[in-house]
């Protein structure tokens, strides 16, 4: 169950060893785990844990302070934010809701430039994302903080503190192309807590790892302003956001943050033609409606097409929701199916392992495409021509590097 | 802890059904105290000391006189003729005493070291050990900045941040607040003493006794949208907060009007007083009232004109929270 749990977005890694033993040995139990059902497939090797001491020592917080991208200077030495919708005012020495960016005399700072607390080698199956290089790795990390509150965090430790309360290590962006290239990852994956709110570093970052032939993905909750977004995921080769509910009630009392908005990046990032998949995790009782499950993929399908895959996955109970049971298969094969009924072509169940909904077939002829068991592609039937073997139909997607 | 807790509870129960816990204002923050006087007072009190001449003719706050206001104001709250017997009502010997100041101001606008002294010397001469009273904030640096000077160890008055200690790994939650707690509260203060500053603050419209508290989780920074409502009443109400909580002593020595919660000079005033009482909510709703009157005397709208009324000191007495009062009639307030 721990593994499972892991799934969700992926277990944080202490670098350096101070956050008790824990994690890295369930962190590894998982991907022995994984590698014992899965004979070790072909396509992916198993998921390893990056050694702190692959890392350099841990720096003083001033190599971690750069001055923010985002954001508008106004009187009396306060700043406005603009790197999400939250705009959060702050005031001299103040911090905005992320806990991530300071005032410092009217200057705003993030203060996690290249302050990684974690770090994989996940598959980047795990993210999830299923039409991105399949079976390929992703050199995965995150640093302290988040811009919104979700009751049912995975990662609550390190997205819902403030960096200085966590182990962190200087890893620079060259340093991060490195890693990535060492670990034979063909990406960088910006994930675990809320990229969002290290939008410099992962700017940073995606430019230092394509200099270097390093691609770069994100996975986000999107809750972000539009001009952010096209200046830093313009710089993402692919996108994944957790569109956590469809009803702006769901995301005031469970997120603390605002549908709407969330909505309007999936059109924008449909405009700049970023490959995007979405994720919506399905907590029984507050967004596991059919109305809710229609009104969703009616949506995905009017504005950003058929074609879009679309991943319904399994609540576990996770830090301040946990009176609530782990979701029921059966209603995220209802989840599945209202949305197959609607007209989207790629619908995935996640968090179920060998569940047969974690495959892609053909949307034309059915056939079996890409096979996956846990977070590996076990078998990818897709050519270089990216369509179905079968009656060649085109299948949306990056499949080949 | 555990022990500690179901002794406060039964003691509560005792009093509810002997009828001398009713509606004691200040909620679980004046059992003890309460628990020695017999009955509940029918009013919160809220004592405000004055000193026009706490800073002689210069800048810095005189010890002596700051000392002898707290003794004025400690007197005046208990009904005690000396300031020992004041503070007697509140700890016992062996109990760790926290002092929960506020740093954050930098020198401009923190808790004054003179008062911080002045409450070590009267503990100590009702029995605590110097050696266990802390003194403490959330960040070591922040204190220093203050000229508070460090102390870990020995049989002296301890004194450093949250972040020498770390927070407790375990997330306790209340309502809308979800946090993990400092470990100088969990471990090292059987008991809590709050010492805030009298400001204004950009969000939550002012920042007394009960908005201190974010001084004492991991992450303040959750809790800052919509004025801090209903947030800062949720974290009052956590068990080990409430439970912990005896006294309020707030700095009003230099206080601001305008511009907080960071140290704006050109709004803050020397007013020279001291605010305490044994219930944060009243505390809070006269040291709002104080501000409204210095707003209004520099020709500045209310707080509520501005939009950012301290909604939050509503929330904590009501009936989901009772925290305290806000009722004015409910709140008797003595200068000395």
């Amino acid at each position: 169950m721990l593994c499972e749990q892991d799934v969700q977005d992926g277990k944080s890694l202490d670098l350096r060893g101070e956050r008790g033993s824990l994690g890295r040995r369930s962190f590894l139990k998982c991907a022995l785990a994984s590698g014992a059902v899965l004979g070790v497939s072909e396509l992916s090797p198993p998921a390893a844990a990056i050694s702190s001491e692959a890392m350099q020592q841990k720096q003083d917080d001033a190599q971690f302070t750069v001055e923010a991208k985002f954001y508008q200077k106004l009187p009396s030495l306060k700043i406005k934010c603009k790197l999400c919708p939250r705009e959060c005012a702050v005031g001299d020495r103040e911090r905005g809701y992320c806990g991530v960016r300071e005032n410092r005399g009217g200057t705003y700072y993030t203060l996690v430039h290249s302050r990684v607390c974690a770090a994989h080698v996940d598959p980047i199956e795990k993210k999830p994302l299923f039409h991105y290089l399949p079976g390929s790795l992703a050199f995965s990390l995150a640093t302290a903080g988040c811009n919104v509150n979700c009751k049912f965090c995975q990662n609550w430790d390190i997205s819902q503190s403030r960096p200085e309360q966590i182990p962190a290590d200087y890893v620079p962006p060259r340093r991060v192309a490195e890693l990535a290239k060492q670990y034979s990852c063909p990406t960088i994956a910006y994930t675990y807590s809320e990229p969002v709110i290290f939008s410099e570093f992962l700017m940073d970052a995606a430019d230092a790892g394509h200099e270097a032939g390093i691609r770069s993905i994100v996975v986000s909750n999107g809750y972000m302003q539009e001009e952010a977004l096209r200046a830093a995921y313009g710089k993402m080769d692919a996108v994944k956001i957790d569109l956590k509910a469809f009803s702006e009630s769901y995301y005031r009392n469970v997120v603390a943050g605002q549908l709407k908005p969330v909505l309007e990046s999936l059109a924008t990032l449909k405009k700049m033609g970023k490959w995007t998949e979405i994720v919506y995790l399905v907590v029984p009782t507050l967004n596991d409606g059919d109305d809710e499950f229609r009104g969703l993929a009616q949506w995905i399908k009017a504005n950003l097409g058929a074609d879009v895959p679309l991943h319904f996955t399994q609540y576990h109970p996770q830090y301040l929701l946990k009176n609530l049971p782990i979701t029921p298969v059966p209603t995220l094969e209802r989840a599945k199916a209202i949305a197959d009924t609607e007209g989207l072509h790629y619908v995935y169940i996640g968090n179920v392992p060998g569940h047969p909904a974690q495959n892609t077939y053909c949307p034309q002829c059915r056939k079996l495409l890409v096979e996956r068991v846990g977070f590996t592609a076990s078998r990818m039937l897709i050519g270089k021509d990216s369509s179905c073997p079968s009656c060649h139909h085109p299948i949306p997607g990056v499949w080949h590097a | 802890m555990n022990t500690m807790r179901i002794a406060n509870r039964r003691d509560f129960l005792k009093k509810a059904l002997t009828g001398a816990a009713v509606l004691q204002a200040g909620g679980g923050a004046g059992l003890f105290a309460t628990a020695e006087q017999g009955a509940a007072p029918a009013k919160s009190r809220v004592v405000i000391a004055h000193d026009a001449l706490l800073r002689g003719t210069g800048s810095t706050v005189d010890s002596s006189r700051m000392l002898s206001l707290l003794d004025r104001a400690m007197q005046a709250l208990f009904d005690r003729d000396r300031p020992v017997e004041a503070w007697r009502k509140l700890v016992r010997p062996g109990e760790s005493v926290g002092l929960k100041v506020n740093a954050l101001g930098g020198r401009g606008i923190s808790t004054n070291l003179q008062l911080v002294e002045a409450i070590c010397e009267r503990l100590q001469e009702a029995g605590i050990k110097a050696g266990d009273i802390v003194v403490w904030d959330r960040d070591s640096d922040e204190l220093e900045r203050v000229g508070f000077h460090l102390a870990t160890g020995g049989n002296r008055v301890q004194c450093f941040g949250t972040d020498r200690v770390d927070y407790e790994q375990e997330l306790v939650a209340h309502g809308s607040v979800g946090s993990r707690l400092s470990k100088i509260l969990t471990q090292r203060s059987k008991l809590l003493i709050n010492l805030p500053v009298l400001k204004d603050h950009d969000g939550a419209g002012v920042t007394i006794a009960l908005k201190n508290m974010y001084g004492v989780i991991h992450n303040p920074n959750k809790y800052h949208p919509n004025g801090c409502d209903p947030y800062v009443a949720d974290l009052n109400m956590l068990p080990e907060i409430r439970t912990r909580m005896r006294l309020t002593v707030c700095d009003a020595t230099t206080a601001m009007y305008e511009g907080g919660p960071a140290y704006k000079p050109e709004h803050s005033w020397k007013n020279n007083a001291l605010l305490i009482s044994q219930d944060p909510v009243a505390l809070d709703y006269t040291g709002w009232q104080i501000i409204e009157r210095k707003r209004a005397e520099m020709g500045l709208k209310t707080l509520e004109a501005e939009g950012r009324a301290p909604c939050y000191i509503a929330t904590a007495a009501d009936a989901q929270h009772r925290l305290g009062t806000n009722d004015p009639k409910r709140i008797s307030i003595v200068e000395v």
